[in-house]
């Protein structure tokens, strides 16, 4: 075969990353390039420099150091039996790739994973070398993410964590049947085993930054995993259940959720369709709702469809539950408190900030909480108003059906 | 009637301490003109302010410094009279910058809003071209902000590339940095720029293979990536065809599925 070039192999290797769905460069430490010899930044909120016609973010350059693998897991683009042309980059490819995109101020920084190839160990070493090199060889500034291997030598993972800002290991399927069924190869147990020393490492570094000023960060973005959704048969109480007891055991930064996706040369075990999008994107509103809005897992449970165990693709869970807890409304925007006022359908956290503050000044009308929101159609049979009182909810046995959107609108794929 | 003359557009100091001390005088809003640069005499005439020895401290809260810093950076010409009629009645009433529902504290907030997101698009959407003269590289980019933004945002820059030699153009200034030193020069034109880098080819495989086809949504990318954005992207030239091609894709990726018999575990999903 001709040798590939670099775009080609960039190509390759960045077409085999977007099934990855995280692409955060937030939340790390703060930090610039001055007075230095280095380059980059990070400040606060990652920024993402472009976006892809999927909506989503381009923030960090998202790529496989290979996509050669010894794995065979079905859901997964890599796996040994497929077709894909493979390619390979050197670390050093890698390092200059970054620094010419970060020059030129394309991305914040570099998301870096891999295929397996030889071992997991040998593998593990030659992502590490690269952010290595970022680092001390270029005094590199900026954002870097390296997803983990779970079998990988402790040593190799406690020099990751040295050098990059936030590392990941998918736990891949959300349950253990399915973990068995479609990545044969991988093991629940190490999985969790190396999010749980991934943890206690996270927390020491941060104990010994508190006593000594000096002592080395370790992943200060933290942890996070991925769950591919749709491509066994878990349901989202089961999805919602596993991402909370990971949240709880892990201390995560994030769960993620990536859709299953149709991959070119598919393999025969998997679903023939694809789950809408819509799916993944309810499962981020709950875990919204879990980490912001005071939820707890089995109260986004309550907001499943009782038959399909899923959350309901035509509404938000968040105005599923408040369907469901038609007696907790409407609820009085001068008077609730701020946990009340969080479960009102369509009033987000500076929404209610901002009335929490205004209410202080004037006794807030219907008016007043439009200018305060987006959309006041949608909240107001759940509020009451200086000028406003909604009928009672119990009595409006169309609700569902005057709050949800149009349902072409749901996704246009499927 | 009182003429203010501020230097620049984005002359928050001058702002600063002129308002002060209009307001300590009690001055109302409607008897002061603001005027940037040294606009020739118009019909007011020239009327100086009296010089206060000490104009009187009186403080504002933090909030409103803060709006203000963002919104007089607004292209909106009644910026510095809006946020002048705002420290007005937030001397009459000292709560009011907690009252969103208030009508002019709300538009004062949607202009320091828009300026933020300008602020946050310069940091996105700056595409540096590299210049090479003896052996020497210089980082130039090209960029049309919608507000008097520029100079605010070049400390990003600088702590972002201190170790790069960069300038950023734009129609209205120039910021220019050699490692050391920050300095401005004039407006300029998209041809002062250099027109490519072969970075850019790079940056375009990138672009278009990290896109999934298999989910297709323009909106989103359109709110967060406005098309007067596109001009000056490299990576936006790629976007019809990506989105032509995108549902043709898909299709071909379902129709090369194998067609073994769906086991009971798959066909729950
Ligand atoms: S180990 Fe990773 S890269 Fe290899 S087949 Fe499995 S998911 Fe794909």
């Amino acid at each position: 075969m001709a040798q590939l070039t670099t775009r080609q192999k960039l190509e390759i290797l960045a077409d085999a990353a977007k099934y990855d769905a995280s692409c955060a460069s937030s939340g790390t430490t703060k930090r610039d390039s001055r007075g230095g010899k280095g380059i980059g930044s990070t400040e606060g909120m990652g920024i993402c420099h472009a976006y892809a016609p999927d909506g989503r973010c381009i923030s960090l350059l998202k790529i496989l150091l290979t996509n050669s693998c010894i794995f065979d897991c079905h859901y997964c683009i890599n796996r040994r039996s497929s077709d894909v042309r493979r390619a390979r980059f050197t670390a050093r490819e890698v390092v200059d790739l970054t620094l010419n995109f970060y020059r030129r101020n394309y991305i914040e920084g570099l998301f870096l994973s891999s295929g397996i190839i030889r071992s997991s160990d040998y593998t593990m070493e030659q992502m590490v070398e690269v952010a290595r090199s970022l680092r001390q060889d270029h005094h590199f500034r900026g954002y870097i993410h390296l997803k983990t291997i779970p079998d990988a030598d402790p040593a190799l993972l406690h020099q990751a964590g040295l050098h990059a800002d936030r590392l990941s290991i998918n736990v891949e399927l959300p349950t253990e049947s399915g973990l068995k069924r479609l990545a044969p190869e991988k093991d629940g147990g190490r999985i969790e085993g190396a999010m749980r020393h991934l943890r206690s490492e996270i927390e020491d570094g941060q104990d010994a930054r508190r006593k000594y000023k000096s002592a080395p960060r370790f992943a200060p973005a933290g942890q996070s995993t991925q769950m591919i959704i749709g491509a066994d048969a878990a349901d989202d109480r089961a999805i919602i259940a596993r991402a909370s007891s990971l949240y709880d055991r892990h201390r995560l930064r994030r769960v993620y959720y990536s859709a299953f996706s149709p991959i070119p040369s598919p393999s025969a075990v998997l679903p023939l369709r694809r789950p809408p999008l819509m799916r993944e994107h309810r499962l981020y509103q709950s875990d919204w709702m879990i980490r912001f809005y005071g939820y707890d897992a089995g109260e986004i449970a309550a907001a499943t469809d009782a038959a399909t165990g899923c959350l309901p693709l035509d509404i938000d869970p968040k105005l599923a539950w408040a369907l469901n807890h038609r007696a907790t409304f409407p609820v009085d925007v001068n008077r609730a408190p701020r946990e009340a006022l969080l479960r009102v359908p369509g009033l987000g956290v500076r929404a209610v900030d901002r009335i929490l503050l205004s209410r202080r000044h004037r006794r807030l009308r219907l008016d007043d909480v439009a200018r305060l929101t987006t959309s006041i159609r949608k909240l107001r049979p759940f509020l009451i108003a200086a000028d406003w009182r909604p009928l009672a909810l119990a009595d409006c046995a169309d609700l569902r059906a005057r709050l949800a959107p149009p349902a072409q609108q749901l996704d246009l794929f499927t | 009637m009182h003429r203010v003359l501020l230097t620049a557009p984005d002359d928050i100091d001058g702002w600063r301490a002129s308002a002060r001390q209009l307001a300590t005088q009690g001055v109302d809003p409607a008897d002061i003109v603001w005027q940037v640069g040294d606009a020739p005499d118009d019909l007011f005439g020239n009327i100086d302010l009296e010089q206060a020895a000490t104009p009187a401290a009186f403080s504002v809260p933090r909030a409103f410094l803060d709006l203000a810093e963002s919104a007089i950076l607004h292209r909106d010409p009644q910026r510095f009279a809006l946020l002048y009629a705002l420290l007005v009645q937030l001397r009459a009433r000292p709560g009011l910058m907690q009252d969103r529902a208030d009508p002019l504290l709300r538009r004062v907030a949607a202009l320091a809003k828009a300026v933020r997101r300008d602020i946050h698009k310069m940091r996105a959407f700056v595409r540096f071209r590299e210049m090479k003269a003896d052996g020497a590289s210089r980082f130039v980019a090209w960029f049309e902000p919608d507000h008097h933004i520029v100079r605010a945002n070049a400390g990003f820059f600088v702590r972002r590339f201190a170790s790069m030699h960069w300038s950023i153009l734009t129609p209205e200034i120039s910021i220019h940095w050699d490692s050391q030193t920050l300095s401005e020069g004039p407006g300029a034109q998209r041809s002062d720029a250099p027109d490519g880098d072969p970075v850019e080819a790079l940056w375009q495989g990138y672009y278009a293979a990290i896109f999934n086809p298999a989910r297709l949504k323009t909106g989103a990318m359109l709110s967060e990536m406005p098309k007067k954005y596109w001009r000056n992207l490299p990576e936006a030239v790629l976007i019809p065809d990506l989105i032509a091609g995108a549902q043709a894709r898909e299709a071909v990726m379902i129709a090369r599925r194998p067609t073994l018999p769906k086991t009971q575990d798959d066909s729950a999903t």
